[in-house]
């Protein structure tokens, strides 16, 4: 965890987490701005459009303009929620979010509510970090008792509740309608779109979903206004951004640094490469992301359009980091292991899909890979895309495509000689349990 | 046949709803349930979704779909150990390797005492503190060496 940038800014730890060190560090100031100058809606949300603010989950969305979708003259409920159900397979940052900082999180999910309207809203936490949903749920009985969340907020006649909603295993939870249906207590299966949530969304009604960390920084560009935050990063890619870096470095953590960092940069907070080996792959922004090589990601910086430009996704930040010890086929067959696993078998192409890609590389990582595979698999990828009703089907085939596309000599090693070209007992001295200096 | 302790907070579960939207508590009521029963029995569930006002056979849809509940009688300590590719990355089979063979067992297997079931499990959201355990679906470990792995069973065998 790295105190800088602005949503881990003075954060120490444990021990910084509670409301009176988020007041210390200027916390709560853009919600009592925003309620003592009566600030509009319309203000609030053209101050977020301002600041080139994107989905910091994934989708990279803009924020403004998701927000400037919700009916403003709905009769009724609306609702509000936030995804931190953070199950994609590289990325941790939103857990050091609630853990550390659980209050920016609040703050930001009470001014989103008051732009749009939401009476009442929920934060669904992902089911392994039941004590970081403890520890939110102290932060709300903390801003409850200060006046800051509930009824009548600091005095005004603006209301909001807020709760949290646990989790209990389901990667699939982390697509925007999936949750919604968990919160509905049923089985997290995706809704078609459309309608959108904003139009039918938590029991019919309109609702928006942003994530954690898209939240976590509204405060921040309340305060220091739209423009400045946007010239935090560049153009199109505003503000700054925490970057989950995993896999084969000294410091694994999270960083956040400005959007348009050098990878170099980034890898050399990082720590850079453990025992001083040569990098070989990077997957830039959460294993649904394809693969880059070492050499192509070493030129990107460190933003949604340079990500894009060289052929991947900055996705959710997670920064998987490769050395020469990794077995490409190894690491996709573990990726797609995982993406059939957590296929929730609403769509055929899908819940099908993923068992044949995940069968045939464990064939051909297995030794007995077939000429006509990595055809195969791309024609499988291709039944697979486009036709689901969520982005999983697409989360498992881009993997699949690029691994073959960047590293496909690999696979044809494998299929030809019946191993990996890696010798196993270089990646298992590679891949040790690593002990933290 | 749930304690009163259960059905408390439980019952602070679904004030978090809208009153007519009990069903939204359903994920915590079975997560309660299972943390007074140890696993989750067809009629637990059934009690949960009849204190629900909802069909018995959506809980079950709820219960066998999100994969931390376990319908299945488990060990006294469920050691859920991550082995998808960034922890992997940092040790995360070896640390699985090490539990299988201080435990005697694989994955999905319950050590003849009862103490131990061993999982392995997908994306907890913690790479970065590889290798990573969950234990009895609440408690996370992190950065596990053989050394804090020891003294974690260590401490389990007692309890």
């Amino acid at each position: 965890m790295s105190g800088s940038g602005l949503i881990l800014a003075g954060v120490d730890g444990d021990r910084t987490w509670g409301l009176q060190d988020y007041v210390a560090r200027g916390g709560y100031s853009a919600l009592r701005k925003i309620i003592s100058e009566k600030i509009p809606p319309e203000t609030i949300i053209a101050e977020l459009k301002a600041s080139s603010l994107r989905g910091r989950g994934g989708a990279g969305f803009p924020t403004g303009l998701k927000w400037s979708f919700m009916p403003r003259s709905f009769p009724g409920a609306k609702y509000l929620a936030c995804n931190s159900d953070e199950g994609e397979p590289g990325t941790f940052k939103d857990r050091d979010i609630l853990r550390y900082n659980p209050h920016t999180v609040i703050e930001g999910m009470t001014i989103a509510a008051y732009a749009m309207g939401c009476e009442r809203g929920y934060n669904y936490i992902h089911g392994e970090i039941f004590d970081v949903y403890e520890r939110f749920e102290a932060a709300l009985a903390e801003a409850r008792a200060a006046g800051l969340l509930g009824q009548s907020i600091l005095g005004s006649d603006f209301s909001f509740e807020l709760f949290a909603h646990h989790g209990y295993g389901a990667y699939i939870c982390g697509e925007e309608t999936a949750l919604l249906e968990s919160i509905e207590g049923k089985k997290g299966q995706p809704r078609f779109k459309p309608p959108f949530p904003a139009s039918y969304g938590l029991y019919g009604k309109p609702t928006t979903i942003n994530n954690t960390e898209t939240f976590a920084s509204v405060p921040f560009i309340i305060n220091m206004g739209g423009e400045a935050f946007l010239n935090l990063g560049k153009p199109n890619n505003g503000g700054t951004k925490l970057f989950s870096v995993s896999g084969h470095v000294n410091r694994p953590g999270n960083y956040e640094i400005a959007m348009g960092t050098p990878f170099a940069e980034l890898l050399e907070m990082a720590g850079g490469m453990r025992g001083g080996r040569k990098l070989k792959a990077v997957i830039p922004g959460g294993s649904s992301a394809p693969v880059l090589p070492g050499n192509v990601m070493m030129d990107c910086t460190m933003d949604y359009d340079s990500i894009s430009k060289a052929g991947s996704m900055l996705g959710s930040g997670a920064v998987i980091v490769m050395d020469e010890t990794t077995c490409m086929v190894k690491a996709l067959e573990r990726l797609s292991y995982f993406y059939f696993e957590e296929s929730c078998g609403q769509c055929t192409p899908c819940r099908e899909g993923t068992g044949w890609l995940y069968r045939v590389v464990h064939r051909i990582e297995n030794g007995l890979g077939r000429k006509e595979d990595l055809d195969l698999l791309n024609s499988v990828t291709g039944n697979i895309m486009g036709r689901t009703i969520c982005a999983l089907g697409d989360a498992a085939s881009m993997p699949v495509q690029s691994f073959i596309k960047h590293f496909g000599s690999e696979f044809e090693y494998h299929i030809e000689n019946k191993k990996c070209l890696v010798p196993p007992e270089v990646q298992y001295e590679g891949s040790q349990i690593y002990v933290r200096p | 046949m749930l304690s009163q302790e259960s059905l408390q907070q439980i019952d602070r579960e679904i004030a978090k709803y809208p009153p007519d939207q009990k069903q939204s508590a359903v994920m915590s009521a079975l997560r309660i349930a299972q943390v007074e029963k140890g696993w989750l029995p067809k009629e637990v569930i059934e009690f949960v979704a009849d204190y629900l006002g909802m069909p018995a056979i959506a809980a079950y849809e709820v219960a066998s779909f999100y994969n931390m509940y376990d319908l299945e009688p488990v060990g006294r300590h469920k050691i859920t150990v991550c082995t998808n590719l960034p922890c992997a990355l940092s040790g995360g089979v070896h640390a699985a390797d090490y539990l299988k063979e201080k435990l005697g067992i694989d994955f999905n297997e319950t050590t003849p005492d009862g103490k131990f079931t061993l999982k392995e499990g997908e994306c907890m959201g913690a790479c970065g503190d590889a290798p990573v355990l969950l234990v009895n679906n609440h408690h996370m470990c992190s950065w596990m060496t053989k050394e804090k792995i020891d003294q974690i069973l260590a401490e389990l065998e007692d309890k």
